[in-house]
């Protein structure tokens, strides 16, 4: 066992308790599916998308504690940006929203970051597509 | 709320009988054994009064007990020792995958050095097949090192059975036996052992004790030079006070072993049993049967381990996981994969082990808990959807 959780702060630990935006959502305008179950971690995020703005966030983690929160905090983050702010949201941003991760948590940041640009190039093959139907 | 301890494989509380016995050895009996005065004296006698109760409780003389700062220090005395005392003998080493890293990394450091290492494969339970030891053995064979239990599946191996192959063989016989020594008998001549590591913090004694014992007529060199402490083969000034620590423990160990372990069997049987009903798509880790009286380690589809002890901790408990999310490497537990767990499914795993404080109501309340955590985490998972 190690101390890596005694490193947990209470913001983080508070979204761990409480995650935000869990669950899947009924035809998302985008999806993003990340990390295999061999490392111990998988995120899919959904995105609803009105007129270029992100609407609604949702996500689904199998993970430690670090993945779950990080979930949260994108999804949270996301929610209210247009497309162009949120492709810009970085996993070190969302490692300063939840006030810091253990060094060994890093890289649950990089996998929400990877998530939600997964969900928004899913959403933005699908306006190339349409625009060409 | 009063937390429930269940990591008693992790390490034990210090009883009060033993911090009791152990206090006056830092103050007024301070002395060095070494010394020849009665300060030193009266430390002496400690000493060796401990030395004869680790003895008396595995069958063995006590000049055969060396002590030492723990299980790690016995384990690395054990197989460094054997191993360079006998290189003329020859440079083979025969281990088995499920070790404690205690053992695998001494055998990884011998392995990059003169010795090569064979590193038997367990069955799903965490078994070593006795015929695999023998098949294993060849003329330059000179140590085989086989835990007495596993401390994670908790799976108790056929040492007695390899004892005997081993001696045939008239090859040197280690076992790690930390996780047994003061929770089932242990006798070092019934399991046909020549080295036999021992941990105080196991069996509710002190943090940096320990004792190897060494079969009289056994050749090793030590580990520490200096002093001629321990007969020179371990130089360094006695922990008095924590040697006379695991002397308590492993006293009050012995007048208890058959009755505790009976009790903890119980409480043991009533959580895997609880587990199995409670939540589905469980499985129990180690086996079925031969299984430390204290062992519980099961597999929760779809969950990790992490979470789950994070949100058990939450309500109080304490348990701990072979998912590597709990740790710096990214691999989770070698011993869940050398059972031929997949990867998922060690992630997942959690191992709940029991100890003197803990009762039914114990065990009642990690059933109540346990599921709702494991519900939520669930609504949380996608590979649940992916299984429907």
């Amino acid at each position: 066992m190690s101390d890596i959780w005694s490193l947990y702060n209470e913001k983080l630990m508070e979204h761990f308790k409480n995650p935000r935006n869990v669950g899947e959502m009924e035809n998302p305008d985008g999806m993003g599916r990340v990390g295999n179950p061999v490392c111990g971690d998988i995120m899919e995020l959904y995105i609803k998308v009105n007129d270029g703005t992100i609407v609604d966030a949702k996500f689904k983690t199998f993970g430690c504690a670090a993945a779950i929160a990080t979930s949260s905090m994108v999804t949270e983050m996301v929610k209210g940006k247009s497309i162009e702010e949120a492709l810009k949201i970085s996993n070190k941003a969302v490692v300063e929203a939840l006030d810091g991760l253990p060094p060994a948590k890093v890289h649950c940041s990089v996998m929400a970051e990877d998530a939600l640009k997964a969900a928004i190039e899913d959403y933005l093959e699908h306006q190339k597509l349409k625009r060409q139907i | 709320m009063r937390s429930i301890y269940l990591d008693h494989a992790a390490t034990t509380p210090t009883r009060s009988e033993v911090v009791k016995s152990m206090l006056p050895y830092f103050t007024d009996a301070f002395g060095n054994p070494s010394s020849i005065h009665s300060y030193g004296q009266e430390a002496k006698g400690a000493v060796e009064e401990a030395r004869t109760k680790v003895a008396e409780l595995i069958g063995a003389r006590s000049e055969e007990i060396v002590f030492t700062s723990g299980g790690t220090e016995a384990d690395n005395f054990a197989l460094k020792g054997v191993a360079y005392a006998n290189e003329h003998k020859g440079n083979h080493v025969i281990t088995t995958t499920i070790e404690h890293h205690a053992v695998l990394e001494v055998c990884k450091f011998l392995g990059r050095r003169d010795f090569k290492i064979t590193r038997l494969p367990v069955d799903k339970y965490g078994l070593v097949d006795p015929d695999d030891v023998r098949k294993a053995i060849t003329d330059k064979t000179i140590l085989i090192s086989v835990m007495h239990a596993n401390n994670e599946v908790g799976t108790i191996e056929p040492v007695e059975e390899i004892g005997r192959i081993a001696r045939a063989a008239g090859v040197y016989f280690h076992s790690d036996a930390v996780q047994t020594v003061g929770h089932i008998p242990v006798n070092v001549d019934k399991l046909k052992v020549d080295l036999l590591s021992i941990s105080a913090h196991k069996l509710y004694g002190p943090k940096g004790a320990g004792a190897l014992y060494v079969r009289k007529g056994t050749k090793l060199v030590s580990l520490m030079h200096g002093g001629e402490q321990e007969k020179r083969r371990r130089a360094g000034t006695e922990n008095v006070p924590a040697i006379v620590g695991l002397g308590k423990a492993v006293e009050l160990a012995g007048q208890e072993i058959g009755k505790e372990a009976e009790r903890l069997a119980y409480l043991r049987d009533k959580l895997i049993e609880g587990l199995g009903e409670k939540i589905d798509h469980t499985r129990l880790n180690g086996h079925p049967t031969r299984r430390l009286p204290n062992n519980v380690n099961v597999s929760i589809d779809f969950v990790e381990g992490e979470s789950l002890l994070l949100n058990l901790d939450l309500e109080g408990i304490c348990a701990s996981t072979g998912s590597a999310c709990s740790s710096a490497s990214p691999e989770p537990s070698h011993v869940l994969l050398a059972l031929g767990l997949p990867t998922e499914q060690a992630h997942g795993s959690l191992r709940f082990t029991l100890g003197r404080e803990n009762t039914e109501a114990d065990v009642e309340r990690v059933l109540g808990v346990l599921p709702g955590i494991v519900a939520r985490l669930r609504a949380m998972s996608p590979l649940l959807k992916t299984q429907k």
